[in-house]
Parts: C-alpha cells; structure tokens; sequence
C-alpha cells in the first residue's frame, strides 16, 4: 500500500473536487444573502471544516495514512483552541478596560501611531 | 527501499499499531523521509497562520471602533453592479481548481507519467500565479483608498494591519509554491528522477504543501473575509 505510494482511483478526487466546488459555493452564498447571527456563524464554521476536512483526508491523503502520522500531526493543532480560548477573554478585557478609561470610540481622540 | 525496510513490519492498525510503529526501535512513521519532513512542516506552518488568525481575532474583539464590513469593503462594481465579495469568490475557486489539477498531478506521477504529471503541474502552477496576481491587484485597489497598517477610512485601525499581514503572508506561500512546483514539474519532465529509480513520491511531496496553501485560504476565507 504505502510502499507502492498513495494511488488511489480518479473517481474519488473528481467527487472531492466537485464538492469542494459546492460547498465553497455556499459559503459565498452565506456572505451574498447577508446571513446573520448565529446561523451565520454556524454555516460559516461548517462549510470551513467540511472543505478542510476533504482537502486534508482525500487530498492530501491523510484518510490512508497510518494512525501514528495522523496522531502527530492532527493531534497538536488542538492546542490552538486553548490559545483561541485565551486570546479571547484577554480581548474582551481590553475592549472593557478601553471603554472604560478611554468611553465611547466616538469620544476617542485620533491616535494613528502607537 | 528504506520504505520497504520501514514497512515489513507494518501490519497492526489501530492503536495496537500506533504502539507498534513507535516501539519498533526504527523509522516511526512509514511514509518516505520526505513526506513526514514535509508534514512536520506544514504542522509548523499551521501554528503560524495559526497565530496571526488568533491576533487578528483578538484585535478585532479588542477594538471599540466598529470593524469595517469585509463585504462592502471588497465588494466590486461590475458592469455598473456593486457585487460583494466577488474577487475573493473567484480566487477561492481559483485556488480549489488548482488543488484539483494538483491532485491528478500527484496521480499521474504514481501512474509514471510524466508528460502528464508536467502539463498538470504547470496548470497548478499558472493558476496558483493568477492568485497572485488578483491579490496584487486587491491590495493596489485597497491602498489606493487608503487602507494601511495603521488605520483605514472605514472604520477600525486594525483591519489594515491583519490585512495585510494575514493575505501577505498566504501570497508569499502561494508564491513560494509556484516557484517550487514549477522547479519540480520541469525536473519531471527531464527525466531528472528516471535517474534516480524512477520515484515520483516529491510530486506528492510538492501537493502537500499546495494542498495547504489551499487549506490555509479556506480557513482566512472563512474569518477574514465571511466572518
């Protein structure tokens, strides 16, 4: 199998491609029909992982690779959601420290160089 | 042939075999040294873009000033219609035709057919190029209206900054790519690794990193343009 490389048949890599076709037309669609909210948001992170997830199993392969290889190389990425999770409580703090101290944008002087 | 030695003993699958393959006291991972280099890299590379998109994320979440709607901010007028988003539309799909042609590229190799894998390899690499070239365009037409790092008429300093890091950086990637699959499609069509056994596991190689380039673009889509 891996020794002879990864040869698989056609067919499945016009499907993908075809799909990615689709699905990256809906997710145009969710911008161009000015989607809002939550249903926005939740059809904007699906149409994402969906494409991702074909791109990196069937694309790249990855679906016919030994669980030792996609261990180590999907499992770090997960690490990301922690930093995600940081990152944005640190954010919404400095917007609440900024409104604070500083009131409405609108009052805020311009200062163009920090 | 190391490939061979490293999977003699590859039979075990699930977890069993994943003990298996760290335990065997040899190659780990039964992919050509190449392949696992190159996806140690890309996962390198993941925790970058990962980076800037946090950032970004996080600047946008920080800023009292509203953040300018990427819908109206790249929308184009064509033929007298203002149609939103429409640039990026077409280069996402550009670059989803690309991965295809990159993919067939990658088979045609196994198949050892080079005049093939060198024509689809040259097709990725001319669209990946026409990428480039909208996204220059894109940026001439952004800082003609005066977006820049350090702020921008429509609204929030910051957008100018993530901007252009985050689309800077992914060109320079596409960039890079057309360079490199360029380098490997001719050496395909010369016969370069006919001398070396015939192996066409680095046109593989070569669609791992378009194929990310490509992920890459899914996921700024994704935030940057739609969020």
């Amino acid at each position: 199998m891996a020794a002879e490389g990864q040869q698989h048949p056609l067919k499945v890599y016009y499907l993908v491609w075809l799909l990615l076709f689709v699905v990256s037309f809906f997710s145009y669609m969710v911008d161009y029909l000015h989607l809002q909210g939550t249903l926005r948001w939740t059809l904007i992170l699906v149409f994402m992982f969906v494409k991702a997830g074909f791109i990196v199993a069937i694309f790249m392969h990855m679906q016919w690779e030994r669980l030792a290889l996609k261990i180590a190389i999907l499992g770090p990425p997960v690490a990301i959601l922690v930093l995600i999770w940081l990152m944005s409580l640190e954010g919404i703090y400095i917007e609440d420290t900024r409104l604070e101290y500083y009131g409405d944008s609108t009052m805020e002087p311009e200062t163009p160089h920090h | 042939m190391s490939e061979a030695v490293a999977n003699d003993a590859m039979e075990a699958g699930g977890t069993e075999g994943v003990v298996d393959d760290w335990s065997r006291d040899k190659q780990v991972f039964g992919v050509p040294w190449g392949k696992a280099m190159m996806w140690i890299f890309l996962l390198s590379d993941t925790f970058i873009f990962s980076c800037f998109l946090v950032g970004y994320m996080s600047v946008r979440i920080a800023t009292t000033d509203p953040w300018p709607l990427p819908s109206e901010v790249f929308a184009l007028t064509i033929f007298g219609h203002s149609i939103p988003l429409v640039l990026i539309a077409i280069m996402t799909f550009i670059l989803i035709t690309s991965s295809g042609t990159m993919a067939l590229a990658v088979n045609m190799g196994y198949r050892k057919d080079r005049n093939k894998t060198f024509w689809l390899m040259v097709a990725t690499a001319v669209l990946g190029a026409s990428f480039v070239g909208m996204q220059a365009f894109e940026w001439t037409k952004l800082i003609s209206e005066g977006v820049r790092p350090w702020g921008n008429p429509f609204g929030a300093a910051q957008f100018g900054s993530s901007f252009f890091m985050i689309t800077g950086f992914h060109g320079l990637h596409v960039s890079a790519g057309v360079i490199y699959l360029l380098i490997i499609a001719f050496r395909v069509k010369n016969g370069f690794y006919e001398k070396r056994g015939g192996n066409y596991e680095i046109v593989e190689i070569a669609g791992l990193y378009w194929h990310f380039v490509d992920l890459v673009w899914v996921f700024i889509f994704a935030f940057f343009y739609l969020w």
